[in-house]
């Protein structure tokens, strides 16, 4: 009797977040895809060319032209790799890129039909470790691509990648603790909870004014976590020989380069949570705002907002990226262990004794 | 060994300043940069619908002229083939049978009249060949195919329209002729 009471509660739930899954999934999809096409036309852009534009008004569709393009060519499975493996890899790298996206809250709850939707799939309270977890399974993408493949050189670029992604990762997380002494805990719900108390309509309590520095260190971190220049070593095509995915053809190529842009449009979702308040509307105080136009409005606004956000940090990635070249290999192992690391220890360290002294 | 010209420069490398060391401040300087070009005028044409002009004594397709009753201006004399450097035009003549006199100028006319335009060098030696001014070099080039057969222009193709039945087509294909000649 019981287990059927709990049933019938757990059918509307369930239901609620397998929806909310399916819309996150397919929204991040949908934003990958535009940001390939972002990318392209700012690119061209910046180098005084018009971009692609001939697929649909102003070349909108662009991305649809490049994914059938790829489901159409000839998949090719090399003779001596690894072939389960080599299947696996690609769609690794999409899952892991896609995980992290569960605990990021995209919008503060709505209220349909008398009940009160969160518009987070699960707010852990462990959210930012689940996060670094994460993370570090997104390394098997790269490995098992590269090592299946039984290619040398896709192989090394796999390590290369490897070593790149868990070398990174150190200062990322040194950086974040910083974060955390002052926010108390590690749930991203609370955190952007925690920035809206803040002046000026949350806009005050935003941690990047407290923590710049560490909001520079995850930002750099966060580039080389998604392979991205002027970290892109993995895949660097004219002088490494492009990378992990040498071997790969058709979709399953498409989906490693894709995972790339659904982990940027992640990883600009985390910063704007940890940093730049998440959905927190600057200068407007929300709770009086949902007084007067609805919770599902101020919701649907506080969304917007975040999107605003994560849009500008893409722009961000895409900009650097046309802007600067790549490091060479030991200047990056030389930035990530000898130069980010002591600062974030320093800045670690700064953070806590500011805090004792304040005795917040 | 000494300086061998008054140019030569030392270069001075100095160590990074620790301001230079940073990094981030040439990063920001090269990210205005590329930032400030986004908003520039773009020096693209967009070849389909904006084409660059050409210049007045462009040398394009060939076109076989015809008089103003829309007359046939050429007899197949084969001055422009022997004058053609590449070897691209092949004609065979034949008479002007009673009859015929609406259809062509002169007792001699070209049945066939074939130019290869991929052998042809658009040099214009055609043209100047020419007594009758049945043969000028137009402003449009050849569009691209997928045979080498289909570069082979034959009289269907460079004939210009008829200027009395397809008033309308012949003024296009005039165009700019009569300023080409102006300024020739």
């Amino acid at each position: 009797m019981i287990s059927i009471q709990l049933l019938m509660i757990d059918v509307w739930f369930g239901l609620e977040k397998l929806l909310l899954i399916g819309a996150i999934i397919s929204f991040s999809l949908v934003v990958a895809m535009y940001t390939t096409f972002a990318e392209r036309k700012i690119a061209g852009f910046m180098q005084d060319r018009r971009g692609p534009n001939r697929a649909g008004p102003f070349g909108l569709l662009q991305p649809l032209a490049d994914g059938l393009k790829l489901f159409f060519k000839e998949e090719i499975i090399p003779l001596t790799s690894n072939k389960s493996l080599f299947v696996v890899g690609p769609a690794l790298a999409m899952l892991t890129a896609m995980l992290t996206s569960a605990v990021i809250p995209w919008g503060n709850q709505i209220e349909i039909a008398g009940r009160t939707v969160s518009l987070q799939v699960a707010d852990v309270n462990i959210g930012i470790l689940y996060v670094f977890g994460v993370v570090s399974l997104g390394v098997y993408g790269i490995m098992i691509g590269g090592w299946s493949s039984n290619n040398k050189f896709s192989l090394l670029a796999a390590v290369r990648g490897a070593s790149q992604i868990i070398s990174y990762e150190l200062a990322m997380g040194l950086s974040l603790i910083s974060l955390l002494l002052m926010t108390g805990s590690l749930s991203l719900k609370t955190i952007v909870e925690q920035q809206m108390q803040g002046g000026w309509g949350g806009l005050l309590g935003w941690n990047i004014l407290y923590q710049p520095f560490a909001f520079l260190i995850f930002l750099i971190c966060v580039f080389a976590e998604c392979n991205r220049t002027p970290f892109d070593l993995p895949e660097a095509e004219n002088e490494l020989n492009f990378g992990y995915h040498q071997e790969y053809s058709s979709m399953k190529l498409g989906l490693y380069l894709f995972s790339e842009y659904v982990n940027m449009f992640i990883s600009s979702a985390v910063v704007s949570t940890l940093f730049f308040g998440g959905y927190d509307i600057p200068f407007v105080n929300e709770v009086e705002l949902a007084n007067s136009i609805g919770v599902n409005m101020v919701a649907l606004l506080g969304f917007l907002t975040f999107f605003a956000k994560i849009a500008f940090f893409l722009f961000v990635f895409i900009w650097v990226r046309w802007t600067i070249p790549r490091f060479r290999y030991d200047q990056l192992m030389d930035l990530g262990w000898k130069k980010l690391i002591p600062l974030a220890l320093a800045n670690l360290l700064i953070t806590a004794v500011v805090i004792l002294a304040l005795n917040k | 060994m000494g300086v061998l010209t008054n140019r030569a420069k030392t270069l001075e490398q100095k160590p990074m300043t620790f301001w230079e060391s940073l990094y981030l401040p040439a990063i920001f300087k090269g990210m205005a940069i590329t930032f400030g070009h986004m908003f520039r005028k773009k020096p693209t044409i967009n070849y389909p619908e904006q084409k660059r002009p050409f210049s007045p004594v462009f040398r394009g397709l060939h076109v076989l002229n015809r008089d103003a009753e829309g007359r046939e201006n050429c007899t197949a004399c084969g001055l422009c083939a022997v004058a053609c450097p590449a070897e691209a035009i092949t004609m065979e003549a034949a008479e002007r049978q009673v009859g015929e006199e609406h259809l062509y100028r002169e007792e001699k006319y070209a049945a066939k009249y074939e130019i290869n335009m991929l052998r042809c060098i658009f040099c214009g030696l055609c043209e100047e060949a020419c007594p009758k001014d049945a043969i000028y070099l137009s402003e449009t080039f050849a569009p691209s195919d997928f045979t080498r057969k289909g570069f082979v222009y034959g009289k269907e193709n460079l004939l210009i329209p008829h200027p009395v039945n397809e008033k309308e087509k012949y003024e296009m294909a005039r165009g700019q002729r009569e300023q080409q000649l102006k300024n020739k």
